[in-house]
């Protein structure tokens, strides 16, 4: 019990300290309405169009929002020595780190639901397998979330922790299938696509939002899971190595 | 209720800590006094669990903290050498979360929150956000934070350092009174007149060795009856000593860095003479100072640095302060 008064003391303090401030919550809504926007003027071909973006930007919206905050939050509590307080507490390293991760979790799946939500307006959703893609969305920002960990763990600066994550971000923009798909790669680019955790993400939206996926469903989330096990074990084995040396 | 053996750790080449013993029993106040870069944070790091020792061993209270690390943090309140609270949460804040990181649930530690920032003298300043408060409010806010669970062990690493005189003095009271309410603690520091005035057994170390670990009444006997007078000579302390050496063959010189040099004597000293005869021979005495017996003697024969020096590398290092 006293463990997970811990586990929501810290989530509930990364939510007020870092991810309600209204920069954040505007940046929230600002970044995906700009993603839709510019894929929505670029594709010229009307309001037909938006079911065919929508898992791209939902996929993006995660993607950057989780990486991002994560990424630089727990950068700037371990260059203020306010993380050694979280290492110094008795609760398990495995929880802290899903303590510290959840909020960003949260705040991934808040902004996936934002461009959701204007498609709503502009489109028929009423085909949309939402077990799917609520599963999905979940399972995006949990694998982008440990991704901006492992990316918080690898560098000692903020400015480096931004830098370090759109070296992962910016390909995963062309090469996961978002908006358009992974055939039309050349051939010897394509078997990066498949060791990238996005690459199951987008195919399970474009399953459930216009059934187009490429993938069995259960193996995309099989290989999703896998990747945040794998990427979280990778994540606590550094910072064993790194922060409790 | 701590327990160390052999304890070592290295960093590539560098040897931080090498073959450390010693332990603290329930309920004392022990001091570990080095200069900058002997191994006391590190060892700290290692008790506490933010490090891994290389070889060695760490009980506490009976909790084999070498295999568990996170075994004893329960138990523990730590203080690091610089404050780490969350600067965008205010006073009441950080201290009610810092609460919550060990388990105590919201009444029992917004109570025991308001009853600190009473006790360290915050209260007024319990609704503003901590980065904005002043270094020694900072300081005594970070303390309040290593408590709010009343901890049985207390680690204070450097506690006083970088902060004004009043508030170090605070500080040692809240120190001394915790202690006197059973708390053990672990204190870490290179004001040597604090670590007299505070512990009960005190360990030097240098170089990640401990070189000698003592009662403070044991360590001040081996000084007691020495009569010690500094003075201020301007230049070529080493020429002057050479000389006051072969002119009064009784007394024992040593020149100090700050162009100052430090006579001892086991009979009570005669200062006009020495000073005429330090004058004659070119120096500018500007200042005789009897040194009364104290740890810092003690400090300096045993580890051979000088305590001024310590200061100035503490304060090099961006630590100093007017504690």
């Amino acid at each position: 019990m006293k463990i997970w008064i811990a586990f929501w003391n810290i989530l509930a303090k990364d939510m007020r300290a870092y991810y309600l401030k209204p920069p954040n919550i505007s940046w929230g809504i600002v970044f995906p309405l700009a993603w839709t926007g510019m894929f929505f003027i670029r594709s010229g071909s009307g309001l037909d169009s938006i079911p065919a973006l929508l898992p791209g930007v939902m996929a993006l919206s995660v993607l950057f929002g989780t990486t991002s905050m994560l990424a630089v939050t727990v950068t700037f509590e371990k260059k203020g020595r306010s993380f050694e307080r979280l290492l110094l507490a008795p609760i398990p390293l495995e929880l802290l780190m899903l303590a510290k991760t959840a909020g960003a979790i949260l705040f991934g799946v808040t902004n996936a639901f934002v461009p959701v939500a204007m498609a709503a307006v502009l489109s028929d959703l009423s085909g949309v397998r939402w077990d799917i893609l609520l599963l999905a969305i979940v399972l995006i920002a949990i694998s982008s979330a440990f991704l901006g960990l492992f990316i918080a763990v690898s560098v000692s600066e903020v400015f480096e922790a931004q830098t370090f994550s759109n070296f992962f971000r910016f390909p995963m923009l062309f090469l996961c299938g978002l908006f358009f798909p992974i055939a039309m790669l050349p051939v010897w680019l394509r078997p990066v696509s498949y060791v990238l955790p996005l690459t199951y993400g987008a195919d399970l939206l474009h399953a459930a939002v216009n059934r187009a996926g490429k993938l069995s469903v259960w193996l995309d989330f099989a290989l999703l899971a896998l990747f945040c096990a794998a990427l979280f074990s990778i994540s606590l084995r550094n910072v064993r190595r790194k922060w409790i040396a | 209720m701590i327990h160390v053996s052999q304890l070592t750790k290295a960093f590539g080449e560098v040897q931080a800590v090498a073959g450390v013993d010693f332990d603290v029993g329930k309920g004392e106040l022990f001091g570990f006094l080095g200069p900058n870069g002997a191994g006391k944070t590190t060892t700290i790091n290692m008790l506490t669990g933010l490090a891994r020792p290389d070889a060695g061993s760490i009980r506490i209270a009976g909790i084999d903290c070498s295999r568990h690390p996170k075994g004893a943090q329960h138990l523990m309140g730590i203080v690091p050498d610089e404050s780490n609270l969350y600067p965008e949460l205010t006073g009441f804040e950080n201290l009610s979360f810092c609460g919550s990181l060990y388990g105590m649930r919201r009444g029992e530690r917004e109570t025991r929150a308001r009853e600190l920032l009473e006790l360290f003298g915050l209260a007024g300043a319990a609704g503003r956000k901590f980065g904005g408060y002043s270094k020694g409010m900072k300081r005594k806010l970070t303390i309040a934070a290593g408590i709010i669970h009343a901890p049985s062990i207390l680690f204070l690493d450097e506690p006083t350092t970088g902060i004004d005189v009043a508030s170090a003095r605070q500080i040692r009271q809240l120190i001394a009174d915790l202690n006197r309410g059973g708390t053990t603690i672990f204190l870490t520091t290179h004001y040597i007149e604090e670590a007299e005035r505070l512990c009960q057994r005190i360990a030097f170390i240098v170089k990640g060795r401990i070189v000698r670990i003592n009662r403070v009444e044991d360590l001040l006997r081996q000084v007691a009856g020495r009569h010690v007078v500094q003075f201020a000579v301007g230049q070529d302390a080493q020429r002057l000593c050479n000389v006051a050496a072969e002119a009064f063959p009784s007394l024992e010189c040593n020149p100090l860095a700050n162009d100052s040099l430090r006579v001892t004597s086991s009979e009570p000293l005669r200062i006009g003479p020495l000073v005429r005869l330090l004058e004659e021979k070119g120096a500018e005495v500007t200042e005789a100072r009897v040194i009364r017996p104290s740890l810092e003697e003690v400090f300096v024969e045993v580890t051979g640095i000088e305590v001024d020096t310590m200061k100035r590398e503490k304060e090099k290092a961006g630590k100093g302060g007017t504690a």
